[in-house]
């Protein structure tokens, strides 16, 4: 935080570094053995002689003295140095002796670094002993350091599961609080058995590790909109409200003293009250954190006490080392010129630590834009620079929380979009983690270190003034500055808010190590200090922490509903943005949403091109929005089907995931059991397609009802990642895809070729290869033996590969949202497979002998089937596409050959396929056209009729949609269709027009999509 | 503000419009400054074309229909009286101050705000967002960045979510509806200046 920290914080790393860099191993080993004392050595001495029994060598075990060997196997220095670079900034009991006294200052010393090895040589040599190999070695002091990190997490995590046994009292009692009183509890069982305090909260552990794992994970996640819709009243109460804290605070405990309030033992100045002033008038992050997270007050009230004590850190810092070096050259010397310093190194701090978070935050999304082939370390990226951004404004004292906050948010956007969905995950769980368990230590230790009575000098006097003061300066803070804010806020704070605001001024661990930073020598009453703010750390966080939950409730203050937007507010919300700036040009205002439009657009302009992939910068945001709303349903949908999650845990994604998963299996095997082609989508089940296309829908939904088994369970193993999925996702994917296939059902789509497209991406991924190895043969004993169409299927992913090369692996659901055509296609093709009049027998029959046989062929009476250009041009333009597409698939149905063995699809098309019918493969391609451009060239290629470009598809595609139903409820009765080619034309090779020929011939036969049903009747008989 | 071509006296109805859009007589008198800006050749009246010169509001992707709005069908002008009427939609919500009498329902209600993002969508005027409307906003608003596919199943989405008595619309009711949890005196308020 301050100078004097970062120095100091630095130095005791470097300190610490060539300590254990220059000493042996061993030597270390005496040293590490030394400092667990009683709590350990008690624990030891059971361990030891449990593990004595089997030890070949006799330790001096059972006695009072460390259990130590001599040294090891021999270790590599590095990693000794590794596993010893972390215990002073962590668990390092507090009567550190080879430092010879506590605090971080005296690591510095040099000399002192010479003298500690030496001494430790020296206990080193006593405990070479024994010697001779071994069987088994306590390497106690080997592992000691991060054993007992370990152990202390494992306490904290433990702690917590326990407090949450009870989900009443967890409700009621802050878990804060809860880890405060355990630290306690331990913090007095160290006492008890060690008769002093060993374990504190170190100020360089908390600066370096565990604050910054908190404000990164607060940072990275904060809500940027909300954030800077507030930013306004944040930076407020931050800067004003902080230093009206601090000053007035000081100022009045100074005139306490003087009025003999506060003892005379207290030995403080004015400086010495300002500078606690400032220390203490801080509200604290973790701890609102801790605290507003349980509250769930509403967004804006939450964000603006967070974005507060997030940005006051600035405030802090600047104050704190002002009024250390007014201190240290004491208050009579300074000079005006001093207190300009004050405010320039405020600005400087400030601004400086913001810029370095920006910058970091540009770095970090342009790395992340390359990241494509390795994903697997994207998040890492993310957690080294974004802690890069702190320890880099650290290292120049800048202001260390307001760089990673802003790199967080900065960068939050541009990573999101450039990683991939797991590594958004995983970022997503490790910070969560790494937070948790970091406030977890935080307040346990807080406890312990409270235990202490080396530190405290109690008071009355001071602590119940400073109490006093912090609350009521507090509040006429808020009350204050809420007046001037609501002159301009467009949605004013109520008094309720304000009141919420002022109880909800927490202090905690910052202030904390703060205070134990300071200087005992140049602060005087420092011990004064240290016990006063464990009591107003402890009283905020417990008394306040616990009591603000009931007074929210009383006061009825409006909560935080943990709703998601739906795709309507998503939308109307942006055009309600694009509205108002638009209004203020109009009216000729400069206003919020003119410079956010501005901001809106350079990002759009520049800074998205620059750090945003391709691929990426492409999509629109409310599309991922949309995107992100089906996920999210078809998560409810499974979770709510399971009958255990109720809503408001569903809020918690962790645990809604977990929760959930047992139950995922269940729903699905329920689906599958009722093998309904039901849409999960809750909205979407009562939706009531337009009268025009229902009778439409009815028939189809006999189909998908009949074909939607086999397609599932194929279709249960697609993968849109690039890493295999979990059962969850794969669940969310299939009711992702029934959603959007009922969407796609109102529309009567016929798009039905995308799919293929998917399997196609499936197939090429390396780690979905061993899943679909299970999957595919499977598959193709299924079909194979009666459904041709997995041959053209293949031939067509082939296409789509060389159609989709720039599509990213984790896009997938742009795939899966066509996959929703899926059940449109398989039905087409699958009865016509089915109905056994083709049988597998007939082999590689010459195609127009198998045509004859199809039913749509059968419908028609199977004459001979002669070419009939005239047929396809008494079809209107509009409708060619669709027709293109209906013979494509219902070529695809009749061209290949039923290969009877399960042999690789694609490979057995090729075989059989071969030179001499070309026509039957391209079809399919002509069916991608409209999201493949090769295939669309293809069709192009082949059928003479295929005009429509690109773009123009697109557009017939929406007239298909509206056309097909009446194409499907007309045709088939009032269309005659021409008799199929006779066997002998069947194209041959060479000869480019047959083909075309040949599938004008098929045009005449109805879409297949619709005329199934129709079409299967006849064959029956 | 200062000017002396614009105090209260000057300005058409400005007693009238104060009562009525409650606007502060400062915010009068500003608009109007700016109304006599747009106003290029000092009619008295802005036509499409004057709120087209604003510099920005061509990159606004549903900007046109923005002026639109505040040209009523038929109507190829508009005065300063519509011009702050219209804008009084985007007024904050004012809590203290209490509008009762027998009015109809300030501009800057929640509904007033509602209605006015309402018949930006609904171009026809038939009470109703269709399809088409909706898809039109959409493509406006998204560009060129997502397919008319993705438009499209957004647009069903949409619909689907907010259309409670499955016309395949969205009548003005569903509208409020789906809206409803969001803060619309929050997001749709300008903070005019004072």
């Amino acid at each position: 935080m301050s100078s004097q920290l970062c120095c100091d914080v630095t130095d005791v790393a470097l300190s610490q570094l060539l300590r254990v860099l220059s000493v042996s191993r061993c030597v270390y080993k005496v040293r590490a053995g030394c400092q667990p004392a009683e709590l350990w050595r008690k624990m030891l001495h059971l361990g030891v002689t449990l593990l004595l029994l089997t030890a070949a060598a006799a330790g001096p075990s059972g006695s009072a003295a460390p259990p130590l060997r001599g040294p090891g196997l021999g270790f590599s220095p590095a990693v000794s140095a590794s596993s010893a670079s972390a215990p002073p900034l962590l668990l390092l009991p507090q009567p550190r002796e080879e430092y010879g006294a506590p605090g971080v200052a005296l690591a510095r010393s040099a000399a002192e670094e010479a003298a500690g090895p030496g001494e430790e040589e020296d206990g080193g040599e006593h405990q070479h002993h024994g010697g001779g190999f071994r069987v088994v070695q306590w390497e106690w002091s080997y592992v000691q350091t991060p054993y007992i990190i370990a152990i202390w997490l494992l306490v904290a995590s433990v702690a917590k599961i326990l407090f949450h046994f009870s989900q009443r009292f967890t409700t009621v009692v802050p878990e804060s609080c809860m880890l405060i009183l355990l630290g306690l509890v331990l913090g007095g069982v160290v006492l008890i058995a060690n008769k002093k305090q060993l374990y504190q909260l170190e100020p360089a552990l908390f600066f370096l590790f565990l604050l910054p794992t908190i404000v990164g994970d607060a940072g990275y996640f904060m809500p940027a909109r909300l954030f800077f819709d507030n930013l306004g009243a944040i930076l407020t109460y931050a800067v004003v409200g902080t230093l009206w804290n601090a000053f007035c605070t000081g100022f009045c405990l100074y005139a306490a003293k003087l009025l003999g309030v506060i003892d005379e033992r207290v030995q403080a100045e004015l400086m010495d009250f300002l500078l606690f002033g400032a220390l203490i008038s801080a509200v604290d992050p973790v701890a609102v954190l801790a605290v507003f997270e349980e509250v769930h007050v509403n967004d804006t009230l939450f964000i603006i006490v967070f974005g507060e004590s997030l940005v006051n850190d600035a405030v802090t810092v600047v104050l704190y080392k002002v009024y250390i070096s007014f201190v240290e050259v004491g208050a009579e010397n300074v000079q005006t010129a001093d207190y300009f310093k004050g405010v320039a190194s405020f600005l400087i701090v400030s601004i400086g630590g913001t810029l370095v978070g920006l910058v970091f935050a540009v770095i970090l999304g342009f790395i992340t834009r390359f990241t494509k082939k390795v994903r697997i370390i994207e998040p890492l990226f993310v957690f080294l620079l974004v802690y890069l951004a702190y320890l880099t404004a650290e290292l120049f004292s800048l202001s260390a929380i307001l760089s990673m906050t802003f790199c967080g948010i900065g960068a939050n956007k541009y990573v999101e979009a450039n990683i991939s969905q797991k590594s958004r995950t995983t970022v997503k769980y490790t910070m969560k983690t790494l937070a948790s368990i970091a406030e977890t230590i935080i307040f346990i230790f807080l406890g312990i270190s409270a235990v202490d009575k080396s530190k405290w000098a109690w008071d009355t006097g001071l602590v119940s003034c400073t109490l006093v003061f912090i609350l009521v300066f507090r509040a006429m803070g808020v009350i204050g500055q809420t007046w001037v804010l609501n002159r301009f806020r467009l949605v004013p704070l109520d008094k309720i808010d304000q009141v919420v605001m002022s109880y909800g001024g927490l202090r905690g661990a910052v202030a904390f190590a703060l205070v134990v930073l300071l200087d005992g020598e140049q602060v005087k009453a420092k011990d004064y200090f240290v016990a006063t703010t464990i009591v107003v750390v402890f009283f905020t966080v417990m008394f306040q922490g616990l009591t603000i939950k009931p007074l929210v409730k009383w006061l009825k203050v409006p909560r935080s509903t943990n709703r998601k937007p739906t795709i309507n507010e998503e939308i109307h919300e942006r055009a309600f943005d694009h509205i108002l700036t638009a209004v203020e040009d109009i009216a000729g205002l400069q206003g919020y949403h003119h410079w956010r439009d501005k901001w809106e657009q350079f990002d759009k302009n520049y800074l998205s091109k620059l750090l945003l992939r391709k691929s990426v910068y492409r999509k629109s945001e409310l599309w991922e929005a949309y995107q992100k709303i089906n996920i999210r349903d078809a998560i409810s949908v499974i979770d709510q089907g399971g009958n255990v999650l109720t809503s408001a845990r569903l809020s918690l994604p962790s645990m809604a995931s977990r929760a959930s998963f047992p139950e995922v299996t269940n729903v699905t095997n329920y689906l599958r059991e009722n093998g309904s082609g039901v849409c999960l989508d809750l909205q979407a089940i009562d939706n009531v397609p337009g009268a025009k296309v229902e009778e439409d829908t009815e028939t189809h939904h006999v189909l998908a009802e009949n074909l939607y088994k086999p397609r599932r369970r194929y279709q249960s193993h697609y993968s849109r990642h690039f890493m295999p999925l979990g059962e969850k996702e794969r669940q969310d994917r299939e009711v992702f895809q029934r959603n959007m296939k009922s969407r796609m059902e109102t529309f009567k789509s016929s798009r039905h070729k995308r799919h293929k497209k998917e399997r196609s991406l499936k197939k090429r991924r390396g780690s979905d290869a061993k899943e679909d190895g299970s999957d595919k043969p499977r598959r193709n004993v299924s079909w194979q033996d009666k459904n041709p169409v997995v041959v053209p299927v293949e031939s067509e992913e082939e296409k789509a590969e060389h159609s989709d090369p720039e599509k990213e692996d984790d896009v997938g659901i742009t795939f899966v949202a066509r996959k929703a055509e899926t059940p449109k296609q398989r039905p087409q093709s699958v009865p016509a497979a089915l109905d056994g009049r083709q049988s597998p027998s007939a082999g590689p029959a010459s195609p127009p002998t198998e045509d004859s046989h199809l039913p749509w062929k059968g419908s028609v009476g199977s004459p001979p089937p002669c070419v009939s250009v005239e047929a396809t041009k008494i079809i209107p333009v509009d409708l060619q596409q669709a027709w293109n597409q209906s013979i494509s698939s219902l070529e695809s149905i009749s061209s290949p050959p039923v290969p009877a063995e399960p042999v690789h699809p694609r490979v057995s098309a090729l075989s059989r396929l071969g030179g001499p019918r070309p026509a039957s493969y391209t079809p399919p391609g002509s069916v991608v056209g409209s999201t493949s451009s090769i295939g669309a060239q293809v069709a192009q290629g082949t059928f003479s009729f295929s005009e429509p470009k690109k773009e123009e598809e697109e557009e017939e595609d929406e007239e298909e949609q509206e056309m097909r139903p009446l194409m499907t409820s007309q045709r088939p009765p009032g269309f005659l269709p021409p008799p199929p080619p006779p066997p002998g034309s069947a194209p041959g090779p060479g000869r480019r027009s047959n083909p075309c020929v040949y599938l004008r011939s098929l045009v005449t036969a109805p879409p297949p999509g619709s005329s199934e049903p129709h079409s299967r009747g006849p064959t029956q008989l | 503000m200062g000017s002396s071509s614009s105090n209260m006296n000057n300005i058409p109805d400005g007693q009238q419009l104060l009562q009525e859009t409650g606007f502060s007589a400062a915010h009068i008198v500003r608009l109007y400054e700016r109304f006599e800006f747009l106003d290029k050749d000092n009619t008295g009246h802005l036509r499409p074309e004057d709120l087209e010169t604003v510099p920005d509001l061509d990159k606004n992707p549903i900007g046109a229909r923005i002026i639109g709005a505040f040209f009523p069908p038929g109507k190829e002008t508009l005065d300063f009286g519509s011009f702050v009427r219209i804008l009084a939609h985007f007024r904050p919500a004012d809590s203290n101050r209490a509008r009762d009498g027998a009015q109809q329902e300030p501009a800057n209600s929640t509904t007033g705000k509602l209605r006015f993002a309402f018949q930006l969508y609904d171009q026809d005027g038939d009470g109703k967002i269709s399809r088409d409307e909706l898809l039109q906003v959409l493509r406006s608003m998204l560009g060129l960045q997502v397919t008319e596919e993705q438009l499209q199943c957004i647009a069903e989405r949409a619909i689907q979510e907010a259309d409670a008595d499955k016309d395949d619309a969205i009548s003005f009711d569903e509208f409020r509806k789906s809206l409803e949890k969001v803060d619309i005196d929050h997001k749709m308020s300008i903070s005019f200046l004072r």
